[in-house]
């Protein structure tokens, strides 16, 4: 099976600091895989080489959506990334803020859309359909994630965790084949996280998508994740299911120092 | 409603008796001392002074009772503002809203017949920088990009129609397009560069370029006659009619009206559309608009282009207007004025430019009256404005949609409501 996202060699450097050294990560279709390890591990900087926010160093960014052959993306623009079926949340929510709830999915479905300049002017039976349809759809993925009360509300009132969930649904409308979550349950209690929990598995199984996610909630991660990779200082330190990574002695020291140290 | 009395108790008197005594020693040298050059004599005037003194210890009471008002205002959050209530009131009562329309209409159309000659060309005035301040909102208010070399443009499209005309006698009509068009281009090359930068550093680099172009035009003689100018433009024409002055004053007005009218009916389909939305999106996060598969380079290029289209239309209407331009015309001063009608008006919000531009160039036209505290008064209010109003005054509401509380069906009514 050709997996979904795959990263060979990939080494991101800044100056003389690697925060990225030469992991070699897969995803497979349908698969939620988990990214933990300590803070400053790299984990971010990982997503935003495969985003394409950050180019890489060296090493390889290998996607294949669907099922078709696999193709190389670093260096590509965050919107290429995006179009290639890849979408993403941020660790600390970037939602647009003084843009209706609904407008933030419509935003999603830009690349979804066809519509120019020409056409907002003249608005032709196409556009206005087009129009009609994103209001349509949006509404839809809203009603989904359980938003659909707040609707007309700006994004920056709605309350913490359902600007979480927004964030969600606005990378969900990109219709995506591998869905990367940066810290989704950051600042989340139990309860909002149980929720999310519920929700991630939800996605997954009703869109049939892979999901990524990096997280430091480990009821959450073990819950949820069917393979975890374990990063520290850049290196990929393990990979394995969560029972795996529980008892690996390598992930101990990395969490919680070596002996020696004490 | 807040208590009047509490603004004169023994603490709050004593804060406006130390302000007011502050402004009196300011304002001495001005206001008391005056020095009669012919007899060599001064003059003490001291009840300047009182009433300076009383004037201000007012001032500082009724500022406080302002602010704490405001502070009250923002407190209950969702307590609907006045341009809410008029909204809804328009939404409930669609009868009188066309009744008001059409007023403003028969208003607008019949204004320059029984108006003089002045207050026309000055209403003409306000009318471009409606126009301009629409087009620059596109750059500030929807992209979010600072941009304080907007008269650079304006610039483009006088000079397109005044050299054109000089050279090769084209007409005005001809002429806008192609001002229009250079001036676009212009857009285009300018955001270019700057795609990068953002923020102080795009403010920096759009000043420069607005300063650049200007000073071009100051120094190549060969070219733009430096400072001296193009003079005897000629007014736009109708069908190769010869009117009088009057009659062509009356004309551009509703050449104008015509151009607003274009501008209001192209940028409310744009703010609403998918182009428009992903300029908003640029504006609210750039790295989240990107990973949302909004190209920022398109984006930030169709903004500047179509910012500058506006700027270069307006301009040959400017030239044809004055029938003479030079340099001095498209100062920092314009670009900045422009920029304070958007800023005022209510950034984003195609109203609110309005009404900016109408109160910022005709109130200092009013306000001729008061000779040389004109400008003293101006500036007061841009201050005033900008406390208690810090988003303009008609800020920008975000488009509203219904939807049936049904669940999932595929022909949920979709209703825009603006």
């Amino acid at each position: 099976m050709t997996p979904i996202l795959e990263t060979k060699n990939l080494t991101m450097q800044f100056g003389g600091l690697t925060a990225v050294d030469n992991i070699n990560f897969k995803v497979n279709p349908k698969e939620i895989v988990a990214l933990i390890g300590p803070n400053g591990a790299g984990k971010t900087t990982f997503f935003n080489c495969v985003t394409g926010v950050y180019k890489p160093t060296s090493g390889d960014v290998l996607i294949s959506p669907k099922g078709q052959t696999q193709k190389r993306i670093n260096g590509l623009k965050p919107n290429k990334v995006t179009e290639k079926g890849l979408a993403r949340t941020f660790q600390n929510i970037r939602l647009f803020q003084n843009m209706t709830v609904l407008e933030n999915v419509m935003i999603g479905r830009h690349t979804k859309l066809k519509s120019g300049l020409l056409g907002a002017i003249f608005l032709p039976k196409a556009t206005r359909e087009e129009e009609k349809r994103v209001i349509q759809d949006s509404y839809n993925i809203l009603i989904d994630v359980g938003l659909e009360n707040f609707v007309n509300e700006l994004a920056k009132n709605l309350p913490y965790g359902a600007q979480r969930r927004l964030e969600i649904a606005r990378a969900m409308a990109t219709e995506p084949a591998l869905l990367l979550l940066d810290e989704p349950a950051a600042g989340m209690n139990p309860q909002e996280t149980k929720e999310l929990d519920e929700m991630i598995i939800n996605i997954r199984d009703k869109n049939d998508i892979s999901i990524l996610l990096i997280e430091h909630d480990m009821s959450l991660v073990m819950s949820i994740s069917e393979k975890i990779f374990v990063v520290d200082y850049g290196k990929l330190i393990a990979q394995g299911s969560p029972d795996e990574i529980k008892n690996n002695p390598e992930v101990i020291k990395a969490y919680l120092g070596d002996d020696s140290d004490a | 409603m807040l208590d009047i009395m509490k603004y004169f108790t023994l603490k709050e008197v004593k804060k406006s008796l130390v302000i007011s005594i502050w402004f009196m020693i300011l304002t001495f040298p001005i206001m008391v001392i005056k020095v009669n050059t012919i007899e060599n004599t001064v003059v003490w005037r001291w009840t300047s002074l009182i009433g300076m003194g009383i004037g201000s210890f007012l001032m500082a009471t009724l500022w406080r009772y302002l602010i704490d008002r405001k502070n009250m205002k923002s407190d209950i959050s969702d307590k609907k503002t006045l341009q809410m209530k008029v909204m809804d009131w328009a939404n409930e009562n669609p009868k009188y809203k066309k009744i008001a329309l059409v007023a403003v209409i028969l208003f607008i159309a019949a204004f320059p017949f029984f108006t003089s000659m002045y207050q026309t060309s000055i209403m003409t005035t306000a009318l471009m920088y409606v126009v301009l301040g629409l087009g620059l909102n596109i750059v500030v208010g929807l992209g979010g990009l600072l941009h304080l070399g907007y008269a650079a443009f304006y610039a483009v499209g006088a000079y397109t129609y005044a050299l054109l005309n000089y050279h090769f006698g084209l007409s005005f009509w001809i002429c806008l397009p192609i001002g229009a068009g250079l001036s676009t281009i212009m857009g285009i090359l300018l955001a270019i560069p700057v795609l990068r930068l953002r923020g102080d550093y795009l403010a920096i680099v759009t000043l420069g370029f607005g300063e650049v172009i200007r000073i071009v035009l100051e120094n190549w003689n060969e070219f733009s006659f430096g400072p001296s100018g193009v003079a005897n433009i000629p007014r736009p024409g109708f069908f190769g009619m010869s009117m009088k002055l009057q009659t062509a004053t009356i004309y551009i007005y509703f050449i104008m009206i015509a151009m607003v009218i274009f501008t209001i009916f192209v940028v409310r389909r744009l703010e609403n559309s998918r182009i428009g939305r992903a300029w908003i999106a640029m504006r609210e996060d750039e790295i989240a608009s990107e990973s949302m598969g909004i190209d920022i380079t398109k984006s930030k290029i169709t903004t500047f282009a179509l910012g500058a289209f506006w700027a270069g239309m307006v301009g040959v209407i400017f030239a044809a207007k004055t029938t003479f331009i030079n340099p001095a015309s498209f100062t920092l001063w314009e670009s900045v004025m422009i920029l304070c009608v958007v800023v005022i008006g209510g950034m984003g919000s195609i109203v609110g430019v309005v009404v900016g531009a109408l109160i910022l160039i005709l109130l200092p036209e009013y306000l001729r009256a008061f000779s040389e505290y004109r400008m003293l008064l101006f500036g007061a209010i841009l201050v005033l404005m900008m406390v208690f109003r810090p988003g303009g005054i008609i800020s920008n509401i975000r488009k509203k949609y219904k939807f049936e509380p049904t669940e999932k069906s595929s022909n949920i009514e979709v209703e825009g409501v603006k």
